[in-house]
């Protein structure tokens, strides 16, 4: 893959928008850190602060305690947690069944499930609210879990992988040799399916960590989510605007270190996907 | 569910390797009689429950709930009322006021943002030093929650003391009031949107990129072709298709746009600024269901706003099969 050839050299002028626009990426969150390093009266005050002061530990524990970020950042590992599990297992199950498997239906349920990528979450939060206040789930953690619990995308995803990915002779060959349905997911798909799984995964840990509108309105600042509690925040709860940014730091954090860790990873499936899809 | 053979799919389409016979053919070994055509759809179980429970359900039912006053205290009291909400909606300014803003604040947003990223990946595919670095450093973006990001950029855009305004002060212009403003606030809001995706959509245009066959660039340039005929020429049509993928999935999110609006009107969000200059048909549902009380209205209006988004990806696919079809593809 690197040893391909891509392009022409780069010359200096290539390498001084790039940079330009990777400050412009960057430059945000770094002055999150800086001004979560403030005190609050430096933050109102002209100019702003370019560099770091001292504060950082003493913001980002109050953030942690008095904003409810602990307890949310708690929250978000274990609901993205689930959800990324969840989505993984249903949606290879189903994406495998879609590639290889013939049964009535088939293309009928493919549309389906294609044509609801594109139905926007908003439809659906009115009879949620009430499914959940019915049950009494109001700001508890599966009222956020549940409804998220598979996707289309993932259904779509793993179905264009596993069709190129999956020789059908190896199938064939599993099942002359007596496999069933089990023993055929377990030692002849899920290996081949392993790297979308981990794309499909990672994409559904992100998508679920930062997800905002369900969340705002099923749970409140007694139980929140990272999303919630920075929501929280930026309605005033918390009049500290250092600890505002504090908070916004801390919520972010996580992902980011994430994206350092397994930058090639996260971007090659992103890449992957969009060619595949 | 013991041991039961799936039938398997004859590889299909022009490009798979040469058929295997269908397993249709040979099912005498280990017949394991009516289960065996039952497995596909025990597969698809686990996704089809959750998904008609969770997804199918919901969404029919908000037509059903927009169809009845129902309100947000007593929400299993529904008192039928037909077109109402919906008859309303089309009297109500702030519905239609919700509407354009939305559409402009998704032109505003997703344009700059798919030409910077076409641009920018245009940047990544030359031959670079610490080629991940570039790629991960653009897309940090993506991995900011909207939640942060829309709160940061609030500081950066504050009026008095915020780092932009002060940059525009250095730079002898006089300070801009981002959040009250109308046209200043909607780009502030865009702005929020075009940090987050640019990245993420140039990689997706690089992936295209690398997929376009050297020669090709080679050949043309033998011919005397410049770089700007060799974009022309080669790159756009060879990236056609991303882009329209682009621009559909980017116009899914214009119409959902919520967060980034919500955060930047700060503590009354989701009236969308003092003059309801950028209150989008997302924040719009939100005020009236949860702050109005009114979930009925709160369900037409997202109806509403699926109805839209089916006319237009209607409108797109009428657009997508003409000029295939002059083409004479």
């Amino acid at each position: 893959m690197s040893a391909r050839r891509a392009g022409r050299r780069a010359t200096a002028l290539v390498y001084a928008v790039l940079g330009l626009f990777t400050a412009g990426s960057l430059f945000p969150l770094l002055w999150t850190a800086v001004a979560a390093s403030q005190d609050n009266a430096r933050l109102a005050a002209t100019p702003p602060p370019l560099a770091f002061g001292g504060r950082l530990p003493h913001n980002l524990g109050r953030a942690w305690s008095e904003a409810g970020l602990g307890r949310a950042l708690l929250n978000t590992t274990l609901v993205a947690g689930t959800v990324a599990l969840s989505t993984v297992l249903c949606c290879t199950l189903a994406g495998f069944a879609f590639a290889k498997l013939r049964f009535a239906g088939r293309r009928a349920l493919l549309a389906v499930v294609i044509g609801t990528m594109m139905v926007p979450p908003q439809l659906a939060v009115v009879p949620l609210f009430m499914i959940v206040a019915r049950l009494g789930w109001a700001d508890r953690l599966p009222s956020v879990v549940l409804p998220s619990l598979v996707s289309a995308f993932g259904v779509f995803f793993m179905r264009q992988y596993l069709v190129r990915a999956l020789p059908t002779e190896l199938l064939e060959a599993a099942r002359m040799d007596g496999a069933g349905s089990l023993r055929l997911v377990r030692h002849v798909v899920l290996p081949a399916a392993r790297p979308a799984m981990a794309v499909l995964g990672m994409l559904s840990f992100v998508q679920s960590w930062n997800d905002f509108f369900w969340p705002v309105i099923a749970l409140t600042q007694q139980n929140p989510t990272v999303q919630v509690a920075l929501t929280g925040l930026g309605r005033g709860y918390v009049p500290d605007q250092a600890v505002v940014m504090a908070g916004a730091l801390l919520g972010t954090l996580p992902l980011l270190l994430a994206f350092a860790l397994l930058g090639r990873h996260i971007t090659g499936g992103i890449m992957h996907g969009a060619v595949k899809g | 569910m013991t041991a039961t053979a799936p039938a398997l799919e004859e590889p299909a389409g022009p490009g798979e390797r040469p058929a295997v016979r269908p397993p249709d053919a040979a099912p005498s070994r280990r017949r394991p009689g009516r289960a065996h055509r039952y497995t596909p759809y025990a597969f698809l179980a686990p996704f089809f429950l959750c998904f008609a429970a969770f997804g199918l359900f919901p969404l029919l039912y908000t037509g059903w709930t927009s169809l009845h006053r129902v309100e947000l205290t007593s929400p299993d009291h529904m008192e039928w009322v037909g077109a109402h909400n919906y008859l309303r909606l089309l009297q109500d300014d702030f519905f239609l006021n919700a509407l354009r803003n939305t559409f402009l604040l998704g032109v505003l947003s997703t344009v700059p943002q798919l030409l910077m990223a076409l641009g920018l990946a245009q940047l990544l595919h030359y031959r670079l030093r610490a080629a991940t670095f570039w790629r991960v450093a653009l897309l940090t973006p993506y991995a900011t929650s909207v939640a942060a990001a829309s709160l940061v950029f609030v500081m950066l855009y504050g009026r008095d003391y915020g780092l932009v305004n002060w940059a525009l002060g250095a730079a002898g212009l006089g300070p801009v009031d981002w959040q009250n403003g109308t046209w200043s606030a909607r780009l502030a809001v865009s702005s929020i949107v075009i940090w987050r995706w640019t990245g993420y959509n140039a990689l997706i245009y690089l992936a295209a990129l690398r997929a376009v066959p050297e020669e090709l660039y080679e050949s043309a340039a033998l011919d005397g072709a410049s770089r700007a005929r060799q974009f022309i020429h080669i790159t756009v049509p060879a990236l056609r298709p991303v882009i329209a993928f682009t621009l559909v999935v980017s116009a899914i999110g214009a119409t959902q746009l919520f967060g980034e609006p919500l955060l930047f009107g700060g503590a009354g969000g989701q009236k969308g600024g003092p003059s309801r200059q950028f209150q989008t048909l997302g924040l719009y549902l939100y005020e009236q269901g949860w702050f109005d009380y009114h979930l009925g209205r709160a369900s037409a209006v997202a109806w509403a706003m699926f109805l839209i988004l089916l006319a237009a990806g209607g409108l797109y696919a009428l657009a997508a099969r003409r000029p295939a079809r002059s083409a004479g593809r």
